[in-house]
């Protein structure tokens, strides 16, 4: 679905993404690992098309319609139901979109006023309004607490199993394990690895893939 | 006005020349704050949203604007609508739609800037959001103003607070005439000059409780709304 | 949203051509006769005589005048004689009428510390502060009566703005103003006798010198020329003036008093006011 060749993206004098190629193709989520820094905010947000490469090509077929799930995502200040009827594209579906990620009994309370757990799902219900082909999330249960990210990640499968491309970025190694088709191992700006889950966890083939899965490369 | 009175008892008699006058001044004073934001919020809101060369230099003359004297706004108001300027054939000199004019004049800025401030700092907040949702500029903007509506109650009661308090820019272009355009601030003017010091502060009292009492009503119902919107 | 556009389009059209139909005309006068509270005396009763409202904007003589020569006003009521007679020379106003004259009075501290209370003679009495260099307030805003002042001060041989010591200070104020410095700095001041008679924060100060024939005060009121300003409410702007001048009018003006004093006397009737 997307394909990226040679991207190198800079900010200043730092190196965000070092000429990283991969192909990104339709299939169970695509979760994209690495320590902090590694570039993972950078390449989704590239592959969104909210950022421009410094160099390099990214090739969309067929132009796939896009949504993102910000890490810090930003309610509009109005009601849950009016967020995700902002974001609408084409039919009105909030109340289905509502239910799927649990919050009928919000819909008519203040966004902003709603728990981060709450908020992140509402972001995922406003993301899927947009009726993406991709979506995108970025750290989607960074801050969330262990039934909030049940919550969330159960939601994630789902909207996965309907169809639509998932391409998450996560440190948490568990949630890798529970949601990936493919993984994507990134290290300061570079692809490491890209692999099938099973053969990333069982037989890595790289020694900073071994070495973060065995919690050891920090940085 | 019978001026052996003091305020206290033009109030609680509820004297109709008092009433009059506060009419008058809240009339002129509101309607002057509607039209100001009419041009102000989108004009500000433009101005948060887009990027031109000489965007600061605009940004800081409106800033400067804020603190014109409106005696000198006044001027510039007389000037233009007295018969021999060139709005004269309006007929609009010493009538409470000259008032209105020069009111909106001096608060327009203060709309303008503030709205632009608040935007601003919204446009930060959503930016990221709206881009990803592919919302044109048109739909931005009025998503901003809306969703930023309750700030901009700060906005147009600094405006308001403004436009209430002066007497420069309203005794100029509105000429004091009893009945016709004399507001709060003209008759504390007016009661200061006849040495009618009492009255006078009165009539400030007046004037300083009707300003509040905008201003809770606004409060209260920013609060009510903000409930609901968050 | 709509609400408030109504609002706004209602207060802006209603107030507009409605007004405008009234029986209105707008008199430019000065403040010491609206502070004295002739005009709330003397509007009543010419509204009911003619259905007239004769709105007045109450300013120094100078910027009266001025109204009127502009065309933002039907008629002026002024007090400054040379200059009025200039107005309607320079073609501004139609015919000057005489209505009235009150007088000034020179106030100052009860203590009167120049002393000048004991003689009627004004000019000596301002030969005495500008001597002592006493405090004195002047409006200093082109008005009737400092136009008056000034001419006072030129008969004593002084030329007040030379001043040194800061004796003589010019506040650019009007009348109430005027009297309010006064009574703050204890300073000597000129009033008119109406305005100083309504006054009501007069303190320590107290009326020193009055009487004097030089410090008597005529009124005039003229019509803006309807040739130079084509919207002069012509009609009814003539129908005031003859209604000051008539005996009804001149009754009205001599009928108002304060604490029993009258402040205006009539004379419509002496040709050379």
């Amino acid at each position: 679905m997307i394909r990226f060749e040679e991207l190198t993206a800079t900010a200043g004098a730092v190196t965000l993404l070092d000429r990283l190629s991969l192909t990104i193709a339709a299939g169970p989520p695509t979760v994209v690992i690495g320590p902090n820094g590694a570039g993972k905010t950078t390449l989704l947000r590239i592959a969104m098309g909210l950022l421009q490469p410094t160099s390099g090509r990214i090739v969309r077929a067929g132009d796939p319609r896009r949504a993102i799930v910000f890490q810090r995502p930003t309610m509009l200040r109005r009601t849950t139901a009016a967020n995700v009827r902002y974001a609408s594209f084409g039919a009105d579906r909030t109340r289905e979109l509502l239910a799927l990620v649990g919050l009928e009994h919000a819909a008519d309370r203040a966004a902003r006023r709603l728990s981060s757990g709450e908020q992140q799902r509402l972001a995922l219900a406003r993301a899927l309004a947009r009726e993406p082909a991709i979506l995108f999330l970025d750290e989607p249960t960074a801050s969330l607490d262990p039934a909030s990210t049940k919550a969330m990640e159960d939601v994630i499968r789902t909207v996965s199993q309907r169809g639509i491309k998932v391409v998450m970025s996560t440190h948490d190694l568990g949630e890798a394990r529970r949601l990936a088709g493919e993984v994507v191992l990134l290290h300061r700006g570079r692809l490491v690895e890209a692999a099938a889950a099973a053969c990333f966890f069982d037989a890595p083939g790289t020694a900073e893939a071994r070495k973060f899965i065995a919690g050891e490369l920090l940085v | 006005m019978p001026e052996n009175l003091s305020a206290l008892d033009l109030v609680l008699t509820g004297d109709p020349a008092l009433f009059a006058i506060v009419r008058l001044a809240l009339i002129v004073s509101l309607s002057a704050v509607l039209l100001a934001a009419l041009v102000g919020v989108p004009l500000g809101a433009a101005i948060a949203l887009s990027s031109f060369r000489g965007r600061d230099a605009v940004i800081v003359f409106l800033n400067a604007m804020m603190g014109l004297p409106p005696v000198v706004i006044g001027l510039m108001v007389y000037l233009a609508l007295s018969r021999s300027g060139p709005l004269g054939s309006w007929g609009l000199l010493f009538t409470p739609q000259a008032m209105v004019i020069a009111q909106t004049i001096l608060v327009t800025p203060i709309i303008a800037a503030l709205a632009r401030q608040t935007i601003e700092d919204l446009w930060l907040e959503y930016r990221d959001e709206l881009t990803a949702m592919e919302v044109g500029p048109l739909r931005r903007l009025a998503t901003l103003v809306w969703d930023a509506r309750f700030s901009l109650i700060t906005a147009l009661l600094a405006g308001f607070g403004r436009a209430a308090a002066e007497v420069g820019a309203v005794i100029i272009v509105g000429g004091n005439i009893e009945g016709f355009t004399r507001t709060m601030t003209t008759a504390i003017a007016l009661e200061t000059s006849k040495g009618n010091l009492p009255l006078a502060i009165g009539l400030g009292l007046v004037l300083i409780a009707i300003v509040l009492a905008v201003n809770a009503l606004a409060w209260a119902l920013r609060r009510a709304a903000e409930r609901l919107a968050g | 949203m709509i609400g408030r556009l109504v609002l706004v389009v209602a207060v802006l059209t209603i107030g507009g051509p409605a007004l405008a139909q009234d029986k209105s005309i707008v008199v430019a006068s000065t403040t010491s006769t609206q502070d004295s509270g002739l005009f709330g005396h003397l509007l009543p009763r010419f509204k009911a005589r003619t259905g007239i409202d004769a709105k007045v904007v109450a300013l120094g003589t100078g910027q009266a005048l001025d109204t009127g020569r502009r065309g933002d006003a039907d008629v002026v009521f002024v007090h400054a004689r040379s200059e009025e007679e200039k107005f309607v020379a320079g073609g501004f106003g139609v015919k000057r009428y005489p209505v009235m004259y009150n007088d000034l009075v020179l106030i100052g501290p009860r203590s009167d510390p120049g002393r000048v209370g004991k003689s009627k003679d004004i000019v000596e009495a301002l030969r005495v502060l500008k001597a002592r260099t006493l405090p004195f307030i002047s409006r200093g805003d082109r008005s009737g009566t400092h136009l008056a002042e000034l001419k006072l001060w030129k008969e004593a041989g002084i030329e007040p703005a030379a001043g040194k010591g800061g004796w003589y200070k010019s506040i650019g104020q009007g009348m109430g103003a005027a009297l309010n410095t006064a009574s703050a700095a204890e300073a000597y001041v000129l009033a008119d006798r109406g305005t100083w008679l309504s006054f009501r924060n007069k303190g320590d100060l107290a009326i020193l010198v009055q009487g004097d024939k030089r410090l008597f005060n005529q009124y005039g009121v003229i019509l803006v020329n309807p040739v130079k300003h084509p919207h002069v409410k012509k009609a009814q702007g003539q129908q005031f003036i003859d209604w000051l001048i008539s005996p009804e009018g001149q009754g009205a003006i001599a009928g108002y008093k304060i604490d029993g004093q009258p402040l205006f006397f009539p004379n419509a009737d002496d040709p050379n006011a």
